[in-house]
């Protein structure tokens, strides 16, 4: 039973981050209809440019905390720079092209990104310094850390602030306008090039968070830490039905208690006939039992050509 | 006219590639004639030898993948300062170090890439699992390989009297950590973590062999990848097993990270590891989670090596710290050029049967070859992390070379002494 919990705590943590990665992924789409393979590198230079500033404010004597908040703001700042640049070079001169182009870009995009950070940041992994001292907590058998608590705070505390701002403001009902269809948003004079470079924005501001949020887990950041966490949160955004928000939180969070689950789990229920390392197979079977029932994930709806 | 300026462009392209291509193949016999023509006592005719190099250079093990690179550089550095001659020719050698990014596929196309350019031998690759694919191309080729520190038994079980390597293999080693788990640190229940590698695996098999041998029972097998993150899945699972040892078949790059989560978990079992894991990276990246670690690296220790201390002191003044195998591959390339001097000739059909006879001493004690190309007497040596340094535990087996010029030792002992030991701690 304790093992259970702990294996909730841990996939719950994870899921978390999963889901505030599948966010970003999942607006971009759901507003032009691209699959921006880039979002997982935007995580990557989120983490690591939270790394170079807590590094060198790490002597200076200012409170720990406050360290961690200056280098999560510049994270999210940069990262936003960094949306809003991609939409702007790579993307939207390509807006009308077909829909295999701006694709490709995309994965250009990621190459681009991973390359700039290697020489950048090096090759090797690089300890992100732990910022708050990590206190260990028991409860029911099952241990887990503050940061951990903060991660799904955090996350859950952004997750209603990005309801709130798609389903209350202006700027949300022209995202949700232009989502349902460009030409007739643009007719009612809603400024499209505006609404899409916000959801770039919004989206890599959300990926610097889950990049420091995974750096202050895992207390390590790799050049190429993007590419699986970013292939991981799509899965999770097309679990949950990619261009929805509800979806893209509920795939994320199911994905990540599904993977730690099927780590552990998997080798009893089959009698070790099938061991942990069958635990991204478990992930991706259950993705494509959703979506052989639902084509198009848990919460998408079916909506003409744009799906 | 447009037209006529694009086969313009392509001759001019075509003649310099061809003046390249030329310039690369011709350098020995074009060098020759150039010395020849001045008026001072003619000067050897010189040749280039290239020696291959391939390790990972980019992904999560980069730095072992430079270590070994840096070791293989400075041998290369240290070779062609004493000015060696070859059937009468003044031999330069180069070194061309290719990255195989530790990954199956790609070590294979950077063999096939060292083969086309030629290259007179290889020393590489770093992991297990891209070694083995690569050495049939070696082979093909008739090209000489020696590795510094791909450890799965297999690589010299093929058959091949092409491969070679100058540090004992898992079978060794996996017996050394798993009986060691048992009989020194008292473990009853241990549990096996490996990264799905050939060297992970292979060592991880061995490991659990020896366990068992020695009287543990093994309660949980897990695996990972080599490029996870995330082990608290795998170590709750561990967890409820309730080990005394945990056992890592896998790289410093997860072995880091790993011990970290372990200690959140809240899990007392002891942590050992192999070879791939017995680094300085690993204390930097698990910090004080590395505390107490238990591992065990295929060859001396630095401070025993042999004739290592002016190895160490060169290395560390040119690249800073070593990791694991720069030494090894140091003697590796050294290991080439031996047999090249006794064969006479840089041809690798005239030299390759001198690489098994080899008989040197190396920084990393004596070099010698079993029928298989594996070392003889290779030694293990079992660490334990403690104050954030490696500690020497015990060695077993290897052979301590007498030192070649114990005249000069007594002279220089006093000093050298007290300036490595601290050194050697690193």
């Amino acid at each position: 039973m304790d093992t259970l919990l702990q294996q909730l705590i841990n996939g719950l943590t994870l899921g978390a981050v999963y889901a505030l990665v599948a966010l970003g992924y999942t607006m971009v789409y759901g507003i032009i209809g691209l699959i921006n393979f880039a979002h997982g590198e935007v995580v990557m230079i989120g983490t690591m440019v939270a790394f170079t500033i807590i590094v060198s404010l790490a002597g200076s004597g200012m409170p720990p905390l406050l360290i961690l908040s200056v280098g999560l703001l510049i994270a999210v700042v940069a990262c936003m720079v960094l949306g809003w640049g991609l939409e702007r070079v790579a993307y939207r001169p390509l807006r009308h092209a077909p829909r295999l182009t701006p694709l490709i870009t995309a994965i250009g995009m990621s190459i681009v990104l991973q390359n700039v950070a290697m020489i950048i940041w090096g090759r090797n992994y690089i300890t992100f310094p732990p910022m708050i001292e990590k206190q260990i907590y028991e409860v029911a058998g099952a241990s887990f850390t503050n940061v951990q608590v903060a991660i799904v705070v955090l996350a859950a505390l952004v997750m209603i602030g990005l309801t709130y701002l798609v389903q209350r403001t202006r700027m949300g009902m022209a995202m949700r306008a232009t989502a349902q269809n460009q030409h007739v948003a643009q007719l009612m004079g809603v400024d499209i090039d505006r609404v899409i470079a916000m959801a770039f924005i919004i989206g890599s501001a959300l990926g610097a968070l889950a990049g420091c949020m995974v750096g202050s887990y895992y207390e390590i950041a790799h050049y190429q830490m993007g590419f699986m966490l970013g292939l991981k949160a799509f899965t999770a955004a097309v679990l949950g039905g990619i261009g929805n928000m509800a979806g893209a939180m509920a795939g994320g969070l199911l994905l990540g208690i599904i993977e730690a689950l099927g780590a552990g789990y998997i080798g009893d229920l089959t009698g070790n006939f099938l061991g942990s390392h069958y635990q991204d197979i478990f992930a991706f079977m259950v993705l494509i039992v959703v979506l052989m029932f639902r084509p198009s994930g848990l919460f998408g709806e079916r909506t003409g050509d744009r799906a | 006219m447009k037209d006529a300026r694009i086969p313009g462009v392509l001759i001019v392209l075509a003649a310099s590639v061809a003046m390249i291509g030329c310039g690369k193949k011709e350098e020995p016999k074009a060098a020759a004639p150039a010395p020849a023509a001045a008026p001072a006592p003619a000067p050897k005719p010189e040749i280039v030898v290239k020696i291959g190099h391939v390790a990972p250079l980019t992904g999560p093990i980069a730095h072992l993948g430079k270590d070994n690179e840096n070791g293989a550089r400075l041998a290369v550095d240290d070779a062609n300062a004493k000015k060696l001659e070859i059937d009468g020719k003044l031999v330069k050698f180069e070194l061309l170090g290719e990255d195989d990014q530790a990954d199956p596929k790609t070590g294979t196309v950077v063999a096939q890439k060292l083969v086309d350019a030629k290259v007179a031998g290889v020393v590489g690759h770093l992991n297990s699992g891209t070694t083995i694919p690569a050495s049939a191309i070696y082979n093909q080729a008739g090209l000489p390989q020696i590795s510094p520190s791909a450890t799965n038994p297999k690589y010299t079980q093929q058959g091949f009297n092409t491969t070679f390597r100058v540090m004992a293999n898992d079978i060794q080693q996996g017996s050394v950590v798993g009986t060691y788990a048992v009989k020194d640190m008292g473990a009853k229940k241990v549990a096996i973590i490996d990264d799905r590698t050939a060297y992970g695996q292979g060592l991880a098999d061995e490991v659990e062999k020896a366990a068992k041998a020695a009287g543990a029972t093994i309660v949980a097998r897990e695996f990972t990848t080599d490029k996870a993150t995330d082990f608290k899945a795998i170590l709750t699972k561990i967890k409820a097993k309730n080990p005394d040892v945990i056992f890592l078949g896998g790289m410093d790059a997860i072995g880091g990270p790993m011990l970290k989560q372990i200690k959140e978990l809240g899990i007392k079992a002891k942590f050992t590891t192999g070879d791939g894991g017995c680094s300085p990276e690993l204390i930097k990246l698990a910090a004080a989670a590395s505390e107490g670690v238990i591992c065990t690296q295929a060859g001396l220790p630095v401070d025993k090596l042999p004739n290592g201390q002016k190895f160490v002191e060169d290395f560390t003044k040119k690249y800073g710290q070593i990791q694991i195998y720069s030494p090894y591959s140091y003697d590796a390339v050294m290991v080439l050029i031996d047999a090249m001097k006794r064969a006479n000739s840089v041809d690798p059909v005239k030299y390759l049967p001198e690489v098994g006879k080899t008989s040197y001493d190396g920084v990393t004690g004596k070099v010698e070859f079993d029928e298989k190309g594996d070392i003889k007497n290779g030694a293990i040596t079992v660490f334990e992390i403690k104050d954030g340094k490696l500690v020497t535990l015990k060695s077993e087996g290897g052979t301590v070379a007498a030192a070649p010029a114990p005249a000069a030792a007594p002279a220089a002992a006093p000093a050298a002494a007290p300036a490595a030991a601290p050194e050697a701690k690193k």
